[in-house]
């Protein structure tokens, strides 16, 4: 069990820096989810955790020690490739019993540890097997297995459930955290699903272009995303941007004049005559008549485009002044109909304003 | 359509039953003539003999060195080989799965030696075998066929190398492999259809050469099998029955090992394509 921490640690490709000013303190027995787009850094910085990449500049450490220098084997981690990377040419009871075989553990031992692994995974018809004679979730769990025969301090899962189809990946993810929750393991998970990181981080790293945006837990950054990026990244619909001009402490343009919740409007008045984005999710958005938030200098007018009906809800999207689009969730019984002129009522409370150049949350300034 | 694809099926028959023909006839004449006395040979030269008789193997173990040779020609071709594989692997697997300065140039290098016919540098070679005192030696034709089979070697090997996913050698590094350790356990088993491919490619033209013995090889006790079995022939009689005696005992061997990888190989190629 250990903490592992990353104090201004940077990557360079050549000319091309990858990750930079990296500080991060993961402690003991967290989930720590990476997330961002492809290309952001967040596969980079768990490999330097590995010991896969190099440093390029910084210290990373695990528990008390310092392991800039220290081979992979040597950090007591265990890593799950997004691809399994199993062995071919050995069965599952070889597979997960190669590094300890390597570390010479007595017979009895491994054999003790494999069975009880395979016992809570729940492969251990399966150590016969060779890996193509697997299904992808069954391959997923032996690399599970792998990992955690190992009784590292650390976990380090790299994109794990991405090649699996969708529903499979819904129950790995509920086998991955209870599984977390059993070892208590310190876990460092990469994904570029926010949903995952959502639903399994107890605390998330947002990156984009090798820089970390926010570290926070999952419902702060849903409600309190510190800039543009965070907040259109988290969640799903995403949440809506409209651009307006911050007057007195409104947002406006020609199709609404919005005012927010005391907080935002008095940071708003010093933005005065500025372009804002105004950012609003489609779960805070309702239809007037058809919902329980309340009209008050807060309706956005606008033209439906499409209707999903879903049950218990209905998205629309619609048309704000003809090149910008908002998406909404409104009352599965609330009667849209495509071509429809409504009024959007947007909740005060969970407005966001984002500065146009810098792109970040006025409401946090 | 159906018509068509039966046509051009049955042309490819055609067209390997032929090639078979072509290449088992001469074979299986020297395989009967082997059971003929010289006589024999040229009266009958196509039919089946007369007598099945062993006299003409037994006179080639018995009477004629030919146990030596085949000893010297199994240990030069394995050793030959031996040097082939450990250094094919050694060097493919570096310019495969390690960057550095000169990694491009090095592999081409060896692909230059692909184009090289060692047999063009006879004398030099033969200088230099001289200076290092390795003429009339079975060592200095192991490093011959060794140079001669690298080439290929590293081009085959190289290619299978570069195509197994670095992730599985990234796990293998996390699990506490070695360097050593990782090629050994990890890699030389998944290209394993590639080591015999390179075993099968070197295995029958180093059995059956004759060029390399003939010019570095003077000793009697060192002689190979393809200069040995030349005593048979003299200058004017040669004892054709004992020579095809001789040639057929040679072929065998290389033959059953040939049947034995062939089939490991393509165990292997399926192997692949399922994974």
């Amino acid at each position: 069990m250990a903490e592992v921490v990353l104090d201004k640690v940077y990557k360079r490709f050549g000319s091309v820096t990858a990750v930079q000013d990296f500080n991060l303190e993961i402690k003991d027995e967290e989930f720590m989810v990476f997330v961002g787009p492809s290309g952001c850094g967040k596969t980079t910085t768990l490999r330097m955790i590995a010991g896969l990449e190099e440093i390029s500049d910084g210290t990373l450490r695990i528990g008390e020690r310092v392991v800039n220098d220290v081979p992979p084997k040597d950090r007591d981690i265990a890593m799950v490739f997004q691809n399994y990377a199993l062995y071919p040419h050995m069965n599952v009871y070889q597979n997960m019993s190669f590094g300890l075989r390597l570390r010479k553990t007595p017979k009895a031992e491994v054999d003790q540890r494999v069975k009880e692994a395979a016992q809570i995974l729940q492969i251990e018809h399966l150590l016969e097997r060779r890996p193509r004679e697997l299904s992808g979730g069954q391959r997923q769990r032996v690399a599970l297995g792998r990992a955690i025969v190992r009784e590292p301090k650390v976990f380090l899962m790299d994109e794990p459930l991405s090649n699996l189809d969708a529903k499979l990946r819904v129950e790995m993810r509920a086998s991955i955290s209870k599984l977390h929750r059993r070892l208590g393991v310190t876990t460092v998970y990469v994904t570029h699903d926010q949903v995952e990181a959502m639903t399994m981080g107890s605390r998330i790293v947002v990156m984009k272009d090798g820089l970390i945006q926010q570290v926070d837990s999952p419902i702060n950054l849903y409600d309190k995303p510190v800039n543009k990026f965070v907040a259109g990244f988290m969640g799903s619909p995403a949440m809506n941007f409209l651009t307006g001009t911050a007057q007195d402490g409104y947002i406006k343009s020609t199709h609404f004049d919005v005012k927010p919740d005391a907080e935002l409007t008095q940071k708003l008045t010093k933005h005065n005559g500025k372009k804002v984005f105004m950012g609003i999710r489609p779960e805070n958005l309702g239809l007037k008549g058809h919902t329980e938030i309340v009209e008050a200098d807060n309706a956005i007018k606008a033209t439906i485009e499409v209707v999903e009906p879903l049950g218990a809800e209905t998205i629309i999207i619609a048309s704000v002044g003809g090149d910008e689009n908002v998406v909404a969730k409104v009352d599965a019984h609330a009667p849209v109909r495509v071509g429809d002129q409504v009024e959007l009522l947007a909740d005060p409370a969970r407005i966001q304003a984002f500065g146009m150049e810098d792109e970040r949350n006025i409401r946090f300034e | 359509m159906n018509l068509r694809r039966l046509g051009s099926r049955s042309l490819i028959h055609i067209i390997l039953i032929v090639n078979t023909v072509l290449v088992l006839y001469p074979m299986f004449m020297m395989g009967l003539s082997a059971f003929k006395s010289t006589r024999e040979i040229f009266s009958n030269p196509f039919g089946l003999p007369n007598t099945w008789s062993l006299e003409n193997f037994a006179k080639v173990w018995a009477q004629t060195n030919f146990p030596l040779y085949f000893r010297n020609s199994v240990l030069v071709t394995g050793g030959s080989i031996s040097i082939i594989l450990v250094l094919g692997v050694m060097a493919a697997y570096g310019l495969a799965r390690y960057k550095f300065r000169g990694n491009e140039f090095l592999y081409l290098f060896f692909l230059s030696g692909l184009m090289l016919p060692l047999r063009l540098a006879v004398i030099p070679l033969f200088v230099q075998l001289r200076d290092m005192g390795l003429t009339n030696s079975h060592l200095g034709l192991m490093f011959i066929y060794g140079a001669q089979g690298l080439p290929a070697a590293v081009f085959i090997l190289t290619g299978f190398l570069k195509a197994l996913p670095a992730e599985i050698e990234d796990a293998a590094r996390i699990d506490g492999a070695s360097e050593f350790r990782i090629l050994w356990s990890i890699m030389l088993p998944l290209i394993r259809p590639a080591l015999v491919i390179v075993a099968i490619y070197n295995l029958v033209p180093i059995w059956n050469d004759f060029f390399f013995p003939l010019v570095f090889i003077q000793s009697e006790n060192l002689k190979t099998l393809p200069l040995g079995l030349t005593v048979f022939m003299g200058q004017y009689s040669t004892d054709w029955a004992v020579l095809f005696a001789g040639l057929t005992l040679a072929a065998v061997p290389v033959i059953i090992i040939y049947v034995i990888m062939s089939k490991q190989f393509i165990a292997g190629l399926t192997a692949g394509a399922v994974k």
